[in-house]
């Protein structure tokens, strides 16, 4: 068993973040990541970090509270205001703090900031590194983390809280590179292990976004949020949904269909390509389901050419390589194939603006987290700035309950960890020899399928319910999975096999919440209920795992600023 | 449908012997790099495979391995642009094995840290932004790109002749803020490289530049800092 005060889940920008600001109030923190802290998801973001530091001279009134409208309205209102105020308002000292740390943002000639415009925002508010701005926080984030002297844990594969009279007191840990598992015991977790995109087969993701952390707390009985909210960016690489930044569209790239039309024109007609993602996903959708795909095929073009081959290496150079790698195509002399692709997860496990859950002593920060400040959609530019300013809040708030004393009466610590770690064993155990003959790789590989193919921009009722039932016939077949291979150290088998089992919980979670939500609003667009409906669905959808499936309940949303509209671009 | 023979070095240290390579054929359609021939392997021939994956695309620097001879990503490398015939994969050379593709990264990432890879500033930090203009900050472009991959380490010859050898990643690491105009800690950092295991050890054979998937160039990194040391400590050049 290793102790320390708090155990932080996940190396990216939110646990790395959390990390730094409890390390600062003198607090004992380890983080435990499952890559190298420096090789997170956070590090694939590319197009930028809303904050409104009003330094475009197109923005010099931008404020916090705009920024905060933008937001909500961007969120179809289902955003807490307070939240996404707060966020807004964070946004700016988070973005200085950065910057003093080292980020290397992309400057104006007068030595500040730049900022590009970004979907869905009034100003042009999105600070940028070129188009690699995940990979210059995340560095300058993990090189703080080394400053800092946090303690990191590297190739921890995380699977399960440790909980001891209701309260969370740590984690088991399967050391990838030494083999075994481990308690990893402290006064609070903070879980910060990202999104979920890889239950989708056509995601942006990395393929370590399983979702990891949102199933450890579902499965411990914290309730997830909002799941049914699924974005899907729309300018993934058409052969392998590898994401080409807003940005493109930002600096001036066009959308355009078989006849050669800016066909944006037809659904955002003031913002055009810079509508929110939403929006600008259903119009390309929509645009291949009338046939007007490329060829009558199933993608349109992200169209470059115009910006010229020096903005592009400039602006857009990881783009461009990109897509000559993985797409064989040059963006300076030929428009990029493009579809719409899972990208973020708006729902995740229900917190407020510090950080905590429902359950004493666990806190969760980033992409895993459902604030809500995104809502029913979230503005690019959002999700880099929600890890770094949830990611101090959740940090500070963990900290303070620590000095605080903690979760009161102490339970028997050493007793929770010991049948924690001793039930993920038998799990393991199980898995291999329990007789079990269904193969992991078959099941995952019919779970994203069916998640695209139900569960994707546009829903109805018939094809959410039959992708149901596919879930629910699946999440059966996940009892009796046959993992091969026992080896102790770097275990691929055994990390894929045993995950699977929350991808299936958190799928039937989106799935099930989604058919329930009886209205079109932001990502979760129905053409049989194709209006919003605030009377009835203005509130948060509550999952609580059950063995057999999700318990559904709801809960209000906060408003106060801005009365919900009807939103137009 | 095409078929993609790969033959694969592997590693494990509870066998006898540890090293053997082992043959796989991966049929596929369009397209296949690499990694996912790696995972085809891992879910429907050899579940006992192990490397390492995150953002196949190229950003995170997880995957680098020798691929027919060659630093690559192994997310980045399609089959299609290899040559005809079996395609070899193993694990970074000169490396320390943990199991299959995977090898020890330790001593990489405590060399990086080792440089005090993080802004440092003697002077009071504005409210807002520390200036910069896009000429100082275009000194950042080259080095910022560094993913960490491991191959430029582990392609260099005076690391494998010298354990305690920065090498050139840390180096260009530090090179990186050196050339930061908003760094103020030359004097700090001159220890650093300007020692017996800092920025002399390079001798410029320059395989890190033919390593680097990235197309960088850490050995110019590495030559500005040897010249940055002669300066201050020989000249007494500060600035």
């Amino acid at each position: 068993m290793i102790r320390h005060e708090l155990i932080v889940v996940g190396g990216g920008l939110a646990g790395m973040r959390a990390a730094i600001e409890a390390k600062k109030k003198g607090i004992d923190v380890a983080v435990l990541s499952q890559v190298h802290p420096a090789r997170s998801h956070s590090g694939a973001a590319q197009g930028g970090i809303n904050a409104a530091l009003a330094n475009n001279p197109e923005s010099h009134d931008d404020t916090p509270e705009k920024h905060a409208f933008d937001t909500v309205k961007g969120s179809d209102y289902l955003a807490d205001q307070d939240a996404a105020f707060a966020m807004t308002t964070d946004a700016v000292p988070a973005i200085y703090e950065m910057e003093h740390w080292g980020c290397p943002f992309s400057r104006y000639d007068d030595g500040r900031i730049a900022q590009r415009p970004f979907g869905g925002a009034g100003y042009p508010r999105t600070c940028y590194g070129a188009d690699k701005t995940g990979h210059y926080l995340l560095r300058t984030m993990v090189e703080q983390g080394y400053r800092h002297e946090v303690t990191m844990y590297i190739e921890q594969f995380v699977t399960a809280l440790i909980v001891a009279d209701g309260v969370c007191r740590g984690v088991v840990a399967y050391d990838m590179l030494n083999g075994g598992f481990e308690a990893f015991v402290g006064e609070a977790v903070i879980m910060a292990t990202g999104g979920a995109g890889r239950t989708y087969s056509n995601t942006t993701n990395s393929l370590i976004s399983t979702g990891g952390g949102m199933a450890m707390a579902y499965h411990a009985g914290v309730p997830i949020k909002d799941m049914e909210f699924v974005q899907f960016h729309p300018t993934g690489l058409l052969t392998t949904n590898i994401l080409m930044t807003e940005g493109a569209r930002g600096e001036g790239g066009y959308l355009i269909n078989d006849l050669g039309e800016r066909f944006m024109a037809n659904y955002a007609p003031k913002a055009m390509e810079l509508a929110p993602r939403d929006i600008t996903s259903r119009s390309i959708q929509t645009e291949i389901n009338e046939g007007r795909g490329i060829g009558g095929k199933e993608y349109v073009y992200l169209d470059l050419r115009h910006l010229g081959a020096q903005k592009i290496q400039e602006r857009l150079p990881g783009i461009r390589d990109l897509a000559i790698h993985f797409e064989g195509v040059d963006p300076v002399y030929e428009p990029i194939p493009i579809v719409p692709s899972q990208h973020y997860s708006m729902g995740g496990i229900d917190t407020d603006a510090d950080g905590k859950t429902e359950m004493p002593g666990f806190y969760a920060a980033g992409e895993c987290a459902c604030v809500s400040v995104h809502g029913a959609n979230r503005l690019g530019g959002n999700s880099l700035l929600e890890t770094i300013v949830f990611g101090r809040r959740a940090g500070a708030a963990a900290a303070e309950f620590i000095k605080g004393g903690g979760a009161k009466p102490v339970a028997d610590v050493q007793h929770a960890a010991d049948e924690a770690v001793k039930a993920v064993k038998s799990r393991v155990e199980q898995l291999a020899t329990g007789g079990g003959g269904e193969d992991p790789y078959a099941i995952r590989a019919e779970m994203t399928t069916t998640m695209k193919d139900h569960f994707g921009v546009f829903r109805d009722e018939p094809t959410m319910a039959a992708g149901v039932a596919k879930l629910r016939a699946l999440k059966e077949r996940v009892r009796h999975i046959k993992l091969r291979h026992t080896g102790s150290v770097f275990n691929l088998d055994m990390i894929r096999t045993t995950e699977l089992e929350g991808m299936v919980d958190l799928a039937l979670a989106v799935a099930v919440g989604a058919l329930q939500r009886k209205e079109s609003r932001g990502s979760h667009a129905r053409t049989d209920c194709p209006t919003r409906d605030d009377a009835a669905w203005l509130k948060h959808t509550m999952a609580y795992y059950e063995p057999d499936g999700p318990r559904l309940d709801y809960k209000p949303v906060t408003l106060g600023m801005f009365e919900p509209q009807e939103r137009k671009y | 449908m095409p078929e993609a023979k790969f033959r694969i070095q592997r590693y494990d240290p509870d066998r006898t012997p540890p090293t053997w390579h082992d043959e796989f054929t991966v049929l596929y359609e369009a397209s296949l790099t690499v990694l996912e021939g790696l995972f085809h392997i891992q879910e429907h021939l050899d579940g006992s495979l192990s490397f390492r994956y995150c953002c196949r695309a190229a950003v995170c620097g997880s995957c680098a391995m020798y691929i027919n001879g060659r630093y690559r990503l192994a997310c980045q490398t399609n089959v299609r642009h290899l040559a005809a015939g079996v395609i070899s994969v193993e694990p970074l050379p000169h490396m320390p094995l943990v199991k299959d593709l995977v090898c020890d990264m330790g001593d990489f990432f405590a060399k990086y840290e080792d440089v005090k890879p993080w802004l440092i500033r003697n002077s009071q930090t504005p409210e807002k932004e520390i200036p910069q203009s896009p000429k100082e900050r275009a000194k950042l472009d080259m080095p910022i790109d560094c993913i960490l991959c491991g191959a430029c380490y582990s392609s260099c010859p005076s690391v494998w002749g010298d354990k305690d050898y920065l090498g050139p990643a840390a180096l260009l690491s530090c090179y990186r803020f050196e050339v930061d105009s908003r760094d103020e800690a030359r004097k700090e950092r001159l220890p650093l490289f300007d020692n017996e295991n800092g920025a002399y050890r390079c001798h410029t054979i320059t395989n890190c530049i033919e390593a680097c998937p990235k197309e960088l160039n850490p050995t110019e990194g590495v030559q500005w800092l040897k010249g940055a040391a002669v300066r201050r400590r020989i000249l007494g050049r500060w600035k």
